[in-house]
């Protein structure tokens, strides 16, 4: 009883501002323009798979990424003394203490043809290179604003890994990649997981890197259902099917991922 | 010794800092004061009838006005009118004056309900979009006595055809703003925007309406068309485009322009003036094949709370000197003639601001909204011109991505088994 009452207030918050909006999305993509039942839009997002496609694809891409590059990140983290990682940690963090726009607009001026990174390259005589407005500029502002919900639940997972086990694996004769791969890196699949999941959802429905990045040619699903609600043509019940068979692929997705993991950890979904 | 120096310099070190603190706020006074003295032109307003003003003088009421960024003199440019302060001290209405980025943004505000506004300024096609959908409520013309500023040319347009909805705020034109150092070609006309020589540094309208128009102005066809070969046309001839096409933008034109990272790009006139003024390499040119005027009009919405107190802001808002004020500070043209003839010679024959009367009459178009087949098929027709990619890219996007799946699950499945085996260790 008490523990119902302590959490009464996520539950209304929870209900009201997640899933009454849920079922409201799942209202209007199966209703057309007067209310009556309609499957037309749910269908017509088939128009679009090359959209889906592109963007679950380059969401993969920039995740990978994310992982190789936070998971030794990760593991040499909790390798340090304490001092040293919460400055670390705050280093991670610090990126994000700044607008989100604001970081994706400061690679707008990086990137381009008279921007920071050709400048040095013509120093050398070289270049310059196309990197604004490509597909390629897109996956690297989705690596670089979610990077840290990436490193934060890896780490997290690690430092409680208990120093004994590893120690526990070399003395029983267990080489350094044996005990990585082997110890490690089950022990630390739960925050692998979440990892995931919290920079492939986020990266698969972004709508403005792509459009500060990728130069309005790169559409991704994000950009689509923006373009419903904002655009000129203002369809309420496509934007909402296209969002609702999003979430589909998403929650597959998910599930798939899960198996991945071992089956008796669930992993916040 | 020493530690009387250390006293004497901590002694000495506020004073000196004092000193100098007070210098330097002297010394600013002294150049304020020259500033201003320099500064002849500090405008003040005066209203022909304060009478009618005075009306809700002690009701305590308040409008709300929701309007573009950027689109009114708040007076922040030194000499120039707050006009919503004056408002409120001609009149005692307070404003509440809140800001949108697009027609669009606008009218799903609207659409959603939940939001109550006493004024708003769409422009044209949004302003017939929005009669159609009984969204905006006839004018009371009585109210607004100052309508007879409003120059003929700009009444009864297409898009409210007996004016009994809009009064009109401000208009414009799109043309082309290019850099004039490396762009030395004559007689810029639209297709330049297709020309193969500046690949990659041409700039498009993020907006299908304004994108087609541009495409419809080179095919010969109606700004206004609702014929889907016309449409399927026009999004052709911009898909060509889109290989030289460096980015599809909006605001970010002010940016890429200034930093020289793009050398064409189609925009309003009004913001083309904006950015020559920051950056004096940049050119303005309205094409001789013609153009999209747009006119962007006061409305009050259907729900609007206070009609009367709208009518009353309408009215303010065509005031010589606040239409004067308007327009010198957002750089837009003014459809009010008073306002016009206070204008400089020179901004009144720049040849971007204001245009001779022929060309205006013969060479634009004003938009009008669309039905709900022609937009919707504008919008997929967009959507398509964007998503589509260069065709080698294609091919192979779908099956790396299935041959990815395969790889995924083959792994989970040797996962699995590997884990099984274990287990049964």
């Amino acid at each position: 009883m008490k523990n119902k009452l302590i959490s009464a207030p996520y539950l209304v918050w929870m209900v009201v501002f997640i899933l009454v909006p849920l079922l409201m999305v799942a209202y209007f993509a199966f209703t057309d323009k007067d209310g009556n039942f309609t499957l037309n839009y749910v269908a017509d997002v088939a128009q679009y798979s090359q959209i889906f496609v592109r963007s679950i694809w380059l969401a993969a891409i920039a995740t990978v990424i994310c992982l190789v590059i936070s998971y030794p990140l990760a593991y040499i983290l909790t390798g340090m003394s304490k001092n040293t990682q919460s400055t670390m940690l705050m280093l991670v963090m610090l990126p994000m203490w700044m607008n989100f726009l604001l970081r994706t607009y400061a690679w707008m001026t990086m990137l381009g043809n008279n921007g920071i990174i050709n400048s040095i390259f013509g120093f050398f005589g070289l270049g310059p290179y196309k990197m604004l407005n490509t597909e390629g500029a897109v996956v690297l502002g989705m690596v670089y604003n979610y990077l840290p919900y990436m490193i934060l639940p890896l780490y997290s997972v690690m430092v409680k890994i208990d120093k004994s086990v590893i120690e526990a694996a070399s003395d029983l004769g267990c080489n350094t990649w044996n005990t990585l791969f082997r110890v490690v890196l089950p022990l630390s699949l739960p925050g692998v997981m979440s990892g995931i999941t919290m920079v492939f959802v986020p990266a698969i429905s972004t709508f403005i890197i792509s459009r500060m990045l990728g130069g309005g040619g790169n559409l991704l699903i994000g950009d689509l259902i923006e373009m419903q609600f904002l655009g000129n043509a203002y369809n309420v019940n496509l934007g909402a099917a296209i969002s609702l068979v999003l979430m589909v692929i998403i929650l597959l997705i998910m599930t798939i991922m899960n198996q991945f993991g071992s089956d008796d950890e669930t992993v916040l979904m | 010794m020493n530690n009387s120096l250390k006293r004497i310099i901590a002694l000495l070190f506020p004073l000196v800092i004092g000193t100098s603190l007070l210098a330097g706020c002297s010394s600013d006074s002294v150049t304020d004061a020259d500033e201003e003295s320099e500064e002849t032109e500090v405008q003040t307003l005066t209203v022909a009838d304060e009478e009618y003003y005075s009306k809700f003088r002690d009701s305590g009421i308040s409008i709300n006005v929701y309007n573009w960024g950027e689109y009114i003199s708040d007076g922040s440019d030194e000499g120039t009118l707050n006009v919503n302060a004056e408002f409120t001290k001609l009149t005692g209405i307070k404003v509440n004056y809140t800001n949108y980025a697009t027609n669009e943004e606008l009218y799903a505000k609207l659409k959603g309900g939940g939001a109550s506004y006493d004024i708003i300024i769409p422009s044209d096609y949004m302003i017939s979009r929005m009669i159609k959908e009984d969204m905006i409520q006839p004018l009371d013309f009585g109210n607004i006595p100052n309508y007879k500023y409003i120059g003929e040319s700009y009444k009864n347009q297409a898009y409210d055809p007996d004016n009994a909805y809009s009064v009109p705020y401000t208009w414009g034109t799109v043309g082309i703003i290019y850099d004039t150092t490396l762009i030395e070609e004559e007689n810029i006309d639209w297709d330049i925007l297709w020309n193969e020589d500046y690949a990659d540094r041409i700039l498009m309208f993020d907006n299908p309406r304004d994108a087609f128009a541009i495409a419809e102005i080179r095919l010969g066809y109606s700004l206004n068309s609702e014929d889907f070969d016309e449409l399927e046309n026009a999004a052709e001839l911009l898909k060509e485009q889109k290989k030289v096409v460096q980015a599809y933008v909006m605001d970010e034109i002010f940016d890429k322009m200034g930093a020289g990272e793009a050398l064409i790009a189609p925009y309003y006139a009004g913001d083309a003036i904006t950015l020559m003024d920051e950056y004096e390499d940049l050119g303005f040119v309205i094409p001789e094949s013609g153009t999209n005027l747009f006119i962007d009009a006061m409305c009050i919405p259907s729900g609007a709370k206070q009609k009367e107190a709208a009518e009353m802001y309408i009215n303010f808002m065509c005031e010589p000197d606040i239409a004067y004020a308007t327009t010198s500070y957002i750089g837009y043209s003014t459809p009010n003639t008073a306002a016009y003839e206070m204008l400089d010679d020179e901004i009144k024959n720049d040849g971007i601001s204001y245009l001779d009367e022929e060309y205006l009459a013969q060479n634009t178009t004003v938009f009008r909204n669309l039905s709900d087949e022609a937009n919707q098929k504008m919008q997929d027709l967009w959507t398509e011109l964007k998503s589509t990619h260069d065709e080698t890219k294609n091919k192979w996007l779908v099956p790396l991505f299935m041959l990815a799946c395969v790889i995924l699950s083959i792994t989970i499945l040797i996962m699995r088994y590997i884990k099984k085996k274990k287990d049964i260790f």
